[in-house]
């Protein structure tokens, strides 16, 4: 047992339970806030897999807008909710078999399929790995086609989004 | 160290957690935050791949940011038609608004 697995199994544990009190919690505030403590879970599994720009991202994207913009659309419409409280449909049992089965498979898959119980390479150290991300992004043999689908694909949902919520 | 199975599995918990949320739940917000959790485990996958493959490119980190993308629009564009629904029916339970079931 060494400490890098202790922090992998804190950070999983918490994150797990997140996620699931996020799915149960019929109090949609408080699901919103176990959904922030999930995906700084996910931030700090990225910091242990030693993608730092990646985590930095996901705190600033996921929990700097895309939480609070959650947060701001239950607020809005927080009359329909406080109506009836928001529990899981008649069918959920359904829906908990469903994902059961397919978590075990998965696991199941990982678990007997070759080459899942490897270790980490050593990462390069001299490596600038951010400025080799910007460069691989915008270098026409990179992938500058994705990287400019992509920010199509933000201005039409920003564009969108406009359209839909406009109050006529 | 951590063997490539544990993220892949603890990533696979979270989008099984996610699934369950969208077809469980009722209000459509909540709906919403599942598929985020999901996208979260998706992105977990990819990172524990690009780190765990001996290929020394960064394509696993440019897929992420691809994703990160295309759930930021997906939120975007899903409470924008939340409040545009609730505005009409005064309600955002996906079971009451059913005008395309049959």
């Amino acid at each position: 047992m060494n400490f890098s697995i202790l922090i992998f199994l804190f950070v999983a544990v918490l994150t797990t339970f997140a996620a699931l009190v996020v799915v149960t919690n019929k109090n949609l505030v408080s699901a919103a806030m176990w959904l922030i403590v999930a995906l700084f879970g996910a931030a700090l599994t990225f910091v242990l897999l030693e993608a730092t720009y990646i985590a930095v991202v996901q705190v600033v994207v996921y929990i700097g807008a895309i939480a609070v913009l959650i947060v701001f659309t239950i607020m809005l419409t927080r009359r329909s909710a406080e109506k009836e409280p928001s529990g899981a449909t008649k069918q959920w049992p359904i829906a908990a078999v469903l994902s059961l089965a397919l978590f075990s498979g998965l696991t199941y898959f990982y678990l007997t399929v070759p080459g899942t119980d490897r270790l980490a390479p050593v990462l390069d150290k001299e490596l600038n790995m951010v400025s080799a991300l910007g460069q691989l992004l915008v270098s026409p043999s990179g992938y500058v086609l994705p990287f400019e689908l992509a920010s199509v694909l933000l201005l039409a949902a920003l564009i969108g989004s406009i359209v839909v919520a406009w109050r006529k | 160290m951590i063997p490539l199975a544990w993220y892949l599995i603890f990533a696979a918990a979270v989008f099984s957690i996610g699934l369950y949320g969208v077809l469980a739940r009722k209000n459509i917000v909540a709906i919403l935050m599942s598929i985020e959790l999901m996208l979260t485990a998706i992105n977990i996958n990819l990172i524990a791949f690009w780190r765990y493959s001996l290929d020394q490119g960064l394509a696993g980190q440019v897929f992420t940011i691809i994703v990160f993308a295309v759930s930021a629009s997906e939120v975007a564009v899903g409470l924008a038609l939340v409040i545009s629904i609730y505005r009409r029916f005064k309600e955002i339970s996906a079971e009451d608004i059913n005008l395309l079931k049959w």
